[in-house]
Parts: structure tokens; C-alpha cells; sequence
């Protein structure tokens, strides 16, 4: 016999995350790398753990090897539990034929079952694509105080923006009277963070009827809050402020990145209370050479740095050797910038080679867009690729470079 | 082949006082982010091993606290896996037992039960005191290929050893076979001494400690190593690859400095398929601010600099502020140093807190060293 969980989390993390091509080629966004040594789902894990939630399921679709080899038993977030803890749920044959998550609403739907088990009073909805720190707990007394059926987290956005989120438009009280997704004249700054807790008979009864509804795009944004709306259910807005940041564009996860750094970052990650979990290999130290010159970056384990890093994340495993140059730039896990080499206003994946003196984008004041570089590519000696770039194999090296 | 593992966490304690009148010679911090133990917990895993057991003495809190279940080292197994072995005291006066243990042989005495239950054909017996990644199976297979009773791993001193203390000098033959094993004196021994790492058959060893008991024989080398060469096959396997040791606080200061080599960094890290595990803190990465200047160290993650840093290790959360100059330095986790702070060959222990504008410095032969949780 094992206790009923009070709220069980679903993540949703089958997303494509299409916008970001190169890194996105063969891993599902909530498994790109941020900040050096972590992955963008280690935020939802991390803010689920820190706020004494022990189950989570993880709904996974789109290229899910790395993030299933990632999560693996959930032993670096505590989420290795004897009852509850961590499960990959991925899209089932069931006895009346197999689907693919046809949407936010029905990937949950075909998991109530996963819900059942823990018999939780609440549950709540997460997705895999969004930096911030949070405390679910407080969140969860908020809908239990105003008895609530749905609770659905708000940040306020500046007005020019909002026209990019669900806005919600909410009485005094805090009860949400009108949703509009990205509408083209926003009444409102309030949008939503896409943190969903309901009362689990409710969701269930919706997402069962939602189910049977054939014209329905089954996505919670369109079709159950408005439903849940027009019904007239409880829906309050859930209030937050602190940093939160969609990662969903290659410009956006750069900046998320470059948030990290300054004298005061505007999200620390050196935060005791609140310590953001990650899975990572045994490195050795990381060590400076003679030589270099580290200004404003963020370095991580297993690095060895000999030439010079400039406004920059750095990897785990990342070498820079003397004479390279790697500057305004976000270099993931084990790439190495060989001698002489210039990075400038660039994401270069993981395991990646740069050759000698290859120059990779512009200098940042000079360029207008981002150059991407792919996983495991060797990027061969002298090689010039522009700003803007999006290098996914090898073989797009000959049609980009100059 | 099944071998399973031995690990005293006190023997050398009084080498390095500073460090361990608040801690094991096992859980002295070491090479930014590890602690003494964490390399013959990992060269057993890396080789296979995984039923070790950690016999302790005293002062093993932070020692525990750093095991913990042992999973940062994969040890956290039903079967198997780490097992603490604590002094066995009685509580009634005079009954046998009632006293700590006071030599290596005794240690293994206390921990008959562990070894009389392991079912493993070898034991691996190891220290805290060498740093070394080294390829235990390498040595298994010698002994096996021997047909050995005990295995002694020996390495040469270096130039700067000779005056060695607390070490056992070992001779051997060409094939390997043990001529002689006696403690180390300066001219008189060879260079050859023993790493204190030994694989031994488990019957073997059972054999000789109920000898050793029967006979009141406290010597492990002495009485049961030099007692029986020629009686039993005793063989050494010279180890030659990097190997550091830690001998006193400025021998401490030396195989830290010795990090900043890139030979011997490599040799202890950077191990095809041999990594170093360590307890795993989930710190954020280091932050270099604009007016950090760094060269070359070697940095654990967790640190913000502010300042400037030469020829230094740093430990996970160490903070160096504005306008501070650190140089030659150890400064172990959460040492936080002011603004316009002098450091130079200075040694501090854990959450040591330096104030603004402090200047300390010691020498190589003699550093500095500022106690755990101090404030200067």
C-alpha cells in the first residue's frame, strides 16, 4: 500500500522546437543545454523537487533518445523514488489502435491513466521549454485558498509584447473572465507561463469530453480554457513575477544565456535555496592557462581555456587554445576552438571541432543575426561562415562558407 | 575473478594535523572539488569493484557525509556497495575489543566479520594518502598471473621524497618475487616503497589474521609481510605512472601546486575511461566578472571572481573580490576572500572568511594556513 500523492505533475515535453533548427536536429528542446552544464528541463525538474513534488510524468514525442538517456531514473533531481518519481511517457498502442500526442490536451487525456495511479487531488501541467525559478507549492495553495477548478500562473508582460502570449483578462479578485491567445489588440499585460494546476475531477471531465469533440485541435490554450470559460468554472490567475524566460528562438535561448552573466545577473544560478539540478559526467576541474584572458563568462568543469573568452558561456569540457578567440558566443559541452580561430555572436553545439583560424560570425556589433553550428561537426581549418548561419552537417559547410 | 574492497580512512591521520583534527585523512579536500578518498573509491569502480568496505577510526562525520548512500560513485546496491565499517568498541571495560585500534593489522582484526562474509576470491587494500588513477585490474590480473598470495603496489620516490617518513621499503627480485620488506630509512633503504595499495587472496589474509591474532602480532608488514617471504608467494608490482602523495601540510601544498603541471593533471583526470568521481554539489557554474584576471590555475565550478588569481587552486564557491590579488594559493570550498585582499602561498580550510584588505603571505616551505570557518 502507498500513499496517494497529493499532486502529481504532468511535463509536457514532446516539442519539436522547430525554431531552433540546428540544436533542435536531433534533440527534443526540453534536452538542449543551457547555461554550461545544464538542460533546459532541469528548471521544471529542479522548481518540481524544490517544491515537493515527487512525481512527474514526462510526455516525450519528438526525438526523444537524449532526453530519455537524460532523465533516465531521475537519480540527479531526487526523483529516484521507491512510489512516484520520475516516469517517461511516451505515445502508446493502445487496444483501439495507437496516436501520436495530437496536442497539449490529448497527450494529457491518453496519460489519465499514469494520473489515476497516484489518485492525486491536483494536478499540475508543465512544459519543458521555459527558464525560471518557481515555487509550485505556493502556487497550489494559491488554488486551494480561492477554491479555484483551474489555476493558471500570470506574468506581466510589457503591452507591445503581449500580442506574442495567452492573455488573460482578470476581475479584481483575481478570477479570469476572458482568455485571448496572442490577440492582435491585447486588453491586458497578464500572460500566461503556460503553469496549469486543476482540480483533477475537473481536468478529467474536460479532457474526456474534449476527447470526443472531433473539431477540437485538443491544445489546452485553445480549446479546454476557453471550454472551462464558457462553462463558467472557476479559473483565478496565479500572479508571478521574477525572471521567466520562453527559450523557444535561437535569439531568445541566447539571451536566457548571457542573463547569467554581470556583476549582478539578472538569473542566479548560485542560489542555495533554490539550487537547479542537472546530469552531468565526471569532469576534472576547470583550468586557465597561462596566456588567457577570461572577461564576463561563465565557466564550467572539465574546460581548459588558453586564449581569450569574452562575454561567454562555456561548456562543460570546452577547449579554447591560445590564440582563439571566443567572444558574445555560447559554446556547448566538449567543442574545441582551435588555434588562432575567432567566434563571434554564435551557438556552436556540442562536440563540435573549430578548426585554426576559422572565423565563425560576426563581431556582435556588426551583425544582426546569430550564427548557429551544429553537433559533431568538423569544422575544417580556415573555414569562414557568416553571421546568420545555421550549420547543421558537415556537408552545409561548402554551401555556406566563403 | 571477483574481488571486493578495503579502504582505511584514518591511517596517516597525524600527517597533515591542520586537515584532520576535524576530519579523516580520506576526507581531506583535494584538487578543487574532491577529497582523498574519492580516487581509491573510483580506481575500485573504474576496475570493477563494487562491495567496498571503509574501515574508519575517528572524527568520520564529514567522511560520512561525503559517502553518503555512495551513489555519486554508483555504489548504492542492494547487493554490495559501500559499507561503513566502524571501530568495534564493547562497552564493558576490560572485555577484548574495548580499545581503538592502533596499527593496520589491528584495523583488519576489527573487521574480520566484513572479511570472513565477502564470498570475493581477492581483496584490494588501499590508503587515502597516494593520489594516483590507477588500473587495479592490471594489478589483479598480475597477481592471479603470479599465482600470488599478496600483491604490494610500489613505486619509486621521487628526488624531493627521500626523507620520507611512515613509509615501508620494499626489494624484490627480477620476476617481482619480495626480497624484503622493512620501514624506510634514507641510505639505508633502496627507493622502492610501498603505495600501501595490496591485493591479498581473501583466504590468505583470513589465514594470517588468526596467526597474527593467535600470536599478538600487531605489524601489518612486519608480521605479516616480512614474516612470511619465502614461506608464501609475496610479489610487488612496481605502479610508474603520475602518483602524488601527502605527507605533511607542505607536502600538501606541493602535490596541490603539482596540479597546475599539465602531466600531472592529465595523469590523474584525464584517463581514457577512468574518471574521478567526487559527491556531486550542483553548484552553478563559475562567473568571471570583467575585472577577474586569471592564469594559470585550476578552478572548481561554483566560484565568482572578481579579482585577480595566479598559480592557484580554487575549491567550489570560493569568492575572490574586487581589487584582491591571490597568488600560490590553496583556498578550500567557500573560502571567501574581501576586496583588495593580498594572499600569497596561503592554505584555507573550508568557509575561512578573509576581510577587506588583509594581506597574508607564507612561503612554499611554510604556508599559511587559516583553519576551517575562521575569519581573519
Amino acid at each position: 500500500m502507498f500513499r496517494n500523492k497529493e499532486c502529481v505533475a504532468m511535463l509536457l515535453a514532446g516539442g519539436q522546437g522547430s525554431r531552433l533548427y540546428a540544436l533542435t536536429e536531433k534533440n527534443a528542446k526540453p534536452a538542449v543545454p543551457f547555461g554550461g552544464k545544464y538542460r533546459i528541463i532541469d528548471f521544471t525538474l529542479s522548481n518540481c523537487v524544490n517544491s515537493g513534488i515527487d512525481t512527474v510524468g514526462v510526455l516525450t514525442q519528438y526525438q526523444p533518445l537524449m532526453l530519455n538517456d537524460y532523465i533516465g531514473n531521475g537519480l540527479p533531481w531526487d526523483l529516484d523514488r521507491a512510489y512516484g518519481g520520475v516516469k517517461i511517457l511516451p505515445p502508446y498502442q493502445g487496444k483501439n489502435g495507437a496516436d501520436w500526442y495530437k496536442g497539449t490536451a490529448n497527450a494529457i487525456y491518453q496519460n489519465l491513466q499514469f494520473i489515476d495511479r497516484y489518485n492525486p487531488e491536483y494536478v499540475l501541467i508543465l512544459s519543458g521549454d521555459h527558464i525560471y525559478k518557481m515555487d509550485y507549492d505556493k502556487m497550489l495553495d494559491y488554488h486551494k485558498k480561492t477554491n479555484a477548478d483551474c489555476t493558471i500562473a500570470v506574468i506581466d508582460v510589457p503591452i507591445e509584447e503581449a500580442s506574442r502570449f495567452g492573455i488573460m483578462s482578470v476581475d479584481d479578485e483575481g478570477k479570469i473572465f476572458k482568455f485571448s491567445e496572442k490577440p492582435k489588440n491585447p486588453d491586458s499585460t497578464k500572460a500566461s507561463m503556460g503553469i496549469y494546476i486543476f482540480s483533477k475531477e475537473c481536468l478529467a471531465r474536460y479532457l474526456i469530453a474534449d476527447a470526443e469533440d472531433p473539431d477540437s485541435s485538443n491544445d489546452f490554450g485553445k480549446n479546454i480554457i476557453p471550454n472551462m470559460l464558457a462553462a463558467g468554472e472557476k479559473l483565478v490567475a496565479y500572479p508571478f513575477s521574477g525572471y521567466w524566460k520562453d527559450v523557444g528562438t535561437i535569439s531568445s535561448l541566447w539571451e536566457a544565456n548571457m542573463d547569467l552573466l554581470g556583476d549582478n545577473p539578472v538569473l542566479n544560478l548560485d542560489d542555495e535555496e533554490w539550487r537547479i539540478y542537472s546530469r552531468h559526467e565526471a569532469h576534472a576541474p576547470q583550468f586557465v592557462g597561462n596566456g588567457a584572458v577570461i572577461d564576463n563568462s561563465s565557466l564550467t568543469e572539465g574546460c581548459e581555456i588558453y586564449g581569450t573568452v569574452r562575454n561567454s558561456i562555456i561548456g562543460a569540457g570546452v577547449k579554447v587554445m591560445s590564440g582563439a578567440c571566443v567572444c558574445d558566443s555560447v559554446i556547448l559541452e566538449d567543442v574545441v576552438v582551435e588555434s588562432g580561430a575567432q567566434v563571434n555572436y554564435s551557438i556552436i553545439d556540442s562536440g563540435t571541432t573549430v578548426g585554426k583560424d576559422c572565423k565563425i560570425g560576426v563581431s556582435k556589433e556588426n551583425a544582426k543575426e546569430i550564427c548557429v553550428v551544429g553537433a559533431d561537426i568538423n569544422v575544417p581549418d580556415g573555414t569562414v561562415i557568416d553571421e546568420g548561419a545555421m550549420i547543421s552537417k558537415a556537408s552545409d559547410l561548402v554551401k555556406e562558407g566563403r | 575473478m571477483s574481488v571486493a574492497g578495503l579502504i582505511f580512512s584514518n591511517i596517516h591521520d597525524s600527517a597533515v594535523p591542520e586537515f584532520t583534527t576535524v576530519r579523516t585523512m580520506a576526507s581531506v579536500p583535494f584538487g578543487c572539488r574532491y577529497r582523498l578518498i574519492d580516487f581509491p573509491l573510483s580506481n575500485m569502480v573504474n576496475s570493477g569493484i563494487t562491495k567496498i568496505g571503509i574501515i574508519t577510526h575517528n572524527n568520520y562525520q564529514s567522511l560520512m557525509d561525503h559517502i553518503g548512500t555512495g551513489k555519486d560513485w554508483d555504489l548504492a546496491r542492494r547487493s554490495g556497495g559501500i559499507k561503513v565499517l566502524p571501530p568495534f568498541i564493547t562497552a564493558y571495560e576490560g572485555a577484548t575489543g574495548s580499545k581503538l585500534y592502533t596499527t593496520r593489522l589491528e584495523a583488519l582484526m576489527g573487521v574480520m566479520n566484513f572479511i570472513s562474509r565477502c564470498n570475493e576470491d581477492y581483496l584490494v587494500l588501499s590508503d587515502c594518502d597516494g593520489i594516483c588513477n590507477i588500473d587495479l585490474s592490471e594489478v589483479i590480473d598480475f597477481h592471479i598471473e603470479k599465482n600470488a598470495d599478496l600483491t604490494v603496489v610500489t613505486r619509486r620516490l621521487s628526488a624531493d621524497e627521500a626523507d620520507i617518513k611512515d613509509a615501508t621499503a620494499i626489494s624484490a627480485e627480477e620476476d617481482g618475487a619480495v626480497k624484503d620488506a622493512s620501514a624506510y630509512l634514507r641510505g639505508v633503504s633502496g627507493n622502492e616503497v610501498s603505495t600501501n595499495i595490496v591485493v591479498v587472496s581473501r583466504m590468505f589474509l583470513l589465514g594470517a589474521l588468526r596467526d597474527a591474532a593467535a600470536h599478538g602480532y600487531k605489524h601489518f608488514y612486519k608480521d605479516i609481510v616480512a614474516r612470511r617471504i619465502g614461506r608464501a608467494r609475496i610479489y610487488r608490482y612496481m605502479y610508474e605512472k603520475t602518483f602524488v602523495h601527502i605527507n605533511s601540510l607542505e607536502g600538501y601544498f606541493a602535490s596541490s601546486m603539482k596540479l597546475l603541471d599539465p602531466t600531472v593533471r592529465n595523469g590523474l583526470f584525464n584517463v581514457e575511461n577512468m574518471p574521478i568521481y567526487t559527491k556531486l554539489r550542483n553548484s552553478a557554474p563559475t562567473r568571471y566578472t570583467s575585472s577577474a584576471k586569471v592564469t594559470n590555475s585550476y578552478v572548481a565550478d561554483g566560484c565568482v571572481i572578481e579579482g585577480t588569481v595566479e598559480n592557484c587552486i580554487l575549491f567550489r564557491g570560493v569568492r575572490i573580490g574586487k581589487g584582491t590579488v591571490v597568488k600560490n594559493c590553496v583556498l578550500l570550498q567557500d573560502t571567501f576572500t574581501g576586496n583588495n585582499v593580498s594572499l600569497n602561498c596561503v592554505i584555507t580550510d573550508k568557509n575561512a572568511v578573509i576581510c577587506d584588505g588583509r594581506m597574508l603571505s607564507g612561503h612554499s616551505s611554510m604556508p599559511f594556513f587559516i583553519p576551517k570557518g575562521a575569519m581573519v
